[in-house]
């Protein structure tokens, strides 16, 4: 007989351990219908015909949190046969809670106590037996950790699924029967049999969604309410409360008789640590230490005096190495050689007096980037030599034909790096050179169409390829943020940040999000999984990319370069428009209808620090890098490709076709779009065809603004305008991975609708009032423009400064 | 009335009523605040807010503003 097994329990209860335990890797990771809650599903190793259903993790059944309704939805609607109920039994009492709602469902139960090696060691004693009598369901015991007991666990839900409807043993007071025995005659008669003390608990309650779900007409609405009402004056309290304390009076009893705590006084391990880690005054510089340790090992986006970062060296690995031109060395063996070679060859043929000269003419006329490459040959380095050249050689030549001044420059480099180059360094003599994907791929493809070529290699290797690079980095930050969760430290990271966020609608855990995404937005809305609130975390997700990423970093570099003469301040600026984009967009955004009606109370359990099992880390790391490449397999793929066509395709002479180049009179499809729609960007200052392809350029990939854009092209903007671009260029939709990372974390396409839109919006607005006031400075105001940026700062001034609105009533989640 | 809010650290207090309504109180009663439980005070946040309390024998955290729907009393009185 196909089996289902529903595993349900409290958050940190050892659910996921015991579920990973038993179903191996035949699991299957989603989300539940409508919501951002994350759904498991797996067959058990050994009898492949059951099925387990990891359910969220809750305390109770109640109506009000998005991973309760789905989980009580589940329950009373696809009625697996058999819960297995882990129960932590460290924190027994409150476990049970849950325990004595599962109990009513009228499916059968059975309990499994977890940690009872950490119980037995605390010299604390759990009669098993004789809970198992006065719950009236099995109970077993298990160690999920120590893998203890599951088999029996097992074989008992084997037998509880084919034996007898469990009764709950435990009964409220007198006058609750006699209402709820009402209830169950009055309206839930049509209902099977063993669901009906739920629905009469839940109605005695006022559970507004099972009202609704059961459409209790008005009439006999009021004939409950009587019911209600009379055991309310009788016991002196709300139904809700009453049904609340009566479990845990029941549980009281049940403690007593099961229960026996070795009276030490003494603090455990857990509370010693949580006594220095979240010390008054030692709490900020732990977490700071805590938060630079991840960050300088993962992300750090610049090299720090003892090298770059891991995460760095691992992405640059990928991007440069795997999806490069060439390929990589073997564990890095033979760079060094290589490098050194490289830098002796171009010091004898490419670094020649003649070479030299032209450059320090460049340098003394203040050319754009002369400096950068003139500093690489001082310091004898090729590779840096290599970057700043590819930069930037185009304007030395520029600046070198619009002065009539002649030079060789170029000449020397193509000869002494081209490929009849007598005694230029073979990669390949120096280690084991692995070719890249590339590479390999290169001689499959030598007769291939041109077209197909491209396709292949700029559209799909060089869209997906971009994307996957960040692969190892996010392996790397991923694997960090499961030990700060499995030990505990995220928790404790909430209770210390909660008093900052909570002002701009976000949560404690917001920082870590927010934090990542200056390296890359992608990893950074995934770890917005860590925030409980499904509020807390949509508005996370919306806000995460306003930092500005690494992938950003080249567009203010070079703009900085470009108009600003290299002003210091550019860079910081734009940190801080994006920090201040965070604050604005909370407070606009948490009083705004589909945040307000959606209170999210903050009363969390801090969790026992414990060292978390290396399988769970990995674990946890795999699922969340899995699903993102999953995503970068279709959404990114599919953009990657449509990009390519827009910009391969397209009219030469009037002639529409494929195109590797466009002539001065050619037009791609792209120019075309840009040219059709630039008039939007008009009132922001950038309003031309270049500044909007490289605008749509960027949803591939922020640094591609770079690259259509040019160095070149970035100087027929006046500074302003320029910045106003940044600004825009900065806050609007992030790039196609991050959308898709936006589409995976809201589960909702409304949803990841309204975040990009929004940020679009945003975007447009803060630019615009750059613009605009900034004409004001420079003497040449556009007096429509201006009244439309004064207009949008009220907008904003009024979304920010209103009161918040009057939230009625504390709605049910809406899930 | 004395609340929650007020209690000072390391004290141990009894709960008396919530008062409030909804998804918070709802919540509280969940994680086992309930009439007649013993709290335990055990820190504030270095910022000030919110506190950690020991209840069934583990550690809850809430902001002091939602302290303010439970009533308590001290064992002084």
């Amino acid at each position: 007989m196909a089996i289902r097994i529903a595993l349900a329990g409290n958050p940190n209860c050892g659910k996921t351990t015991l579920f990973n335990l038993l179903t191996g890797t035949h699991q299957y990771v989603g989300n539940w219908p409508g919501v951002t809650v994350e759904k498991k599903e797996g067959k058990l190793k050994k009898h492949t015909d059951v099925k387990v259903t990891d359910l969220p993790g809750i305390y109770s059944l109640s109506p009000y949190t998005p991973e309760e309704v789905v989980a009580r939805n589940y329950l009373t609607e696809e009625k697996p046969e058999v819960i297995l109920n882990i129960v932590d039994g460290s924190h027994i009492e409150r476990n049970l809670y849950l325990t004595t709602q599962l109990l009513e469902l009228g499916i059968p139960v059975v309990v499994a106590v977890n940690m009872m090696d950490i119980v037995r060691k605390s010299g604390d004693k759990i009669k098993t037996a004789e809970l198992s009598k006065l719950l009236g369901c099995p109970v077993v015991e298990i160690s999920a950790l120590k893998n203890q007991g599951t088999d029996k666990a097992i074989e008992e839900c084997m037998k509880a699924a084919e034996g007898a409807k469990p009764v709950p043993q435990h009964t409220f007071s007198g006058p609750v029967e006699h209402a709820i025995a009402h209830i169950e005659e009055a309206v839930l008669h049509d209902r099977p049999e063993q669901q009906q003390r739920w629905y009469a608990i839940k109605l005695f309650e006022r559970d507004e969604k099972i009202i609704e779900k059961l459409g209790i007409s008005e009439e006999t609405l009021k004939h409950i309410e009587e019911d209600i009402k009379k055991a309310e004056t009788e016991m002196d309290d709300d139904a809700e409360s009453i049904i609340t304390n009566a479990r845990y009076e029941y549980i009281g009893t049940l403690m007593k008789k099961c229960y026996h705590k070795k009276n030490s006084k003494a603090l455990t391990v857990s509370d010693k640590i949580d006594k220095v880690v979240t010390n008054r005054i030692l709490a900020l510089p732990i977490f700071v230490i805590v938060m630079f340790l991840v960050y300088s090992l993962v992300m750090m986006p610049v090299p720090m005096p003892w090298g770059d970062s891991l995460g760095t060296i691992m992405t640059d690995w990928a991007n440069d190495g795997v999806f490069g031109d060439e390929g990589w060395y073997l564990f890095g063996i033979g760079q060094g050689d290589y490098d050194t070679a490289m830098d002796e060859y171009a010091e004898k043929n490419i670094w020649t007096n003649e070479f030299k000269a032209d450059i320090d003419k460049a340098v003394k006329a203040d050319a754009l980037g002369a400096e950068d490459i003139s500093g690489a040959i001082e310091d004898g380095s090729f590779s840096d030599f290599d970057e700043a050249y590819g930069t930037y050689s185009s304007s030395l030549e520029e600046y070198f034909t619009e002065n009539n001044i002649e030079y060789t420059f170029t000449d020397i480099y193509d000869e002494a790096t081209g490929e009849d180059a007598q005694e230029l360094p073979e990669k390949a003599s120096y280690g084991v050179f692995v070719k890249s994907i590339p590479a390999l791929l290169e001689p499959a493809f030598e007769n291939a169409p041109s077209w197909l070529h491209g396709l292949v290699f700029d559209g799909i290797i060089g869209g997906v390829g971009a994307v996957l690079g960040f692969v190892p980095q996010m392996l790397l930050l991923f694997l960090f943020l499961a030990f700060l969760e499995g030990c505990g430290y995220m928790a404790r990271i909430a209770f210390v940040l909660d008093r900052v966020f909570r002002r701009f609608g976000l949560s404690g855990k917001s920082f870590i999000p927010m934090l990542v995404g200056s390296g890359c937005g992608v990893p950074g809305i995934m770890a917005s999984r860590t925030i409980e609130s499904q509020r807390d975390r949509r508005m996370t997700i919306m806000t995460t990319t306003f930092i500005p990423c690494g992938a950003k970093m080249p567009i203010i570099a070079l703009l900085t370069a470009a108009l600003f003469g290299g002003a210091w301040w550019v860079a910081p600026s734009a940190y801080f428009l994006g920090v201040a984009a965070i604050i604005i967009s909370g407070i606009m955004l948490k009083k705004t209808k589909m945040f307000a009606g959606d209170p999210a109370p903050f009363v969390m359990e801090l969790p026992a620090y414990h060292l978390p099992t290396v399988g769970s880390i990995l674990r946890s790391m795999w699922e969340r890098g899995w699903s993102f490449i999953k995503k970068a397999g279709t959404i990114i793929l599919i953009s990657s490709v449509l990009i390519w066509l827009g910009n391969t395709l397209g009219w030469n002479d009037g002639v529409f076709g494929y195109y590797e180049e466009f002539g001065d009179d050619g037009l791609s499809i792209l120019n075309a779009i840009g040219n059709a729609i630039c008039w939007i960007f008009a009132p922001l200052g950038f309003g031309e065809a270049t500044a909007t392809v490289a605008t749509i350029m960027g949803l591939v990939a922020k640094e591609e603004v770079v690259g259509v854009f040019g160095v070149l092209d970035f100087k027929g903007l006046a500074p302003l305008a320029g910045y106003s671009f940044l600004a825009f260029n900065l806050l609007c939709a992030p790039c196609f991975a991050a959308i898709g990372a936006i589409k995976r974390e809201m589960n909702s396409a409304k949803w990841t609708l309204f975040a990009v839109g929004y940020q679009c919006i945003f975007a447009y607005a803060t630019a615009l009032m750059i613009y605009q006031f900034g004409l004001l400075f420079t003497g040449s105001v556009n007096i429509i423009g201006l009244i439309a940026a004064i207009l949008v700062l009220g907008i904003i001034c009024f979304m920010v400064f209103r009161p918040t609105p009057k939230s009625h009533k504390l709605k049910a989640s809406t899930a | 009335m004395k609340t929650l809010r007020q209690a000072q650290v390391g004290q141990t207090v009894r709960v008396v009523k919530l008062h409030g309504e909804g998804a918070l109180r709802r919540r509280m009663m969940d994680m086992g605040i309930t009439k007649g439980t013993e709290i335990y005070i055990r820190k504030i946040a270095p910022l000030g807010d919110p506190v950690e309390v020991n209840i069934r024998g583990y550690e809850l955290t809430l902001r002091k503003e939602d302290a303010g729907i439970v009533e308590i009393e001290t064992e002084e009185n």
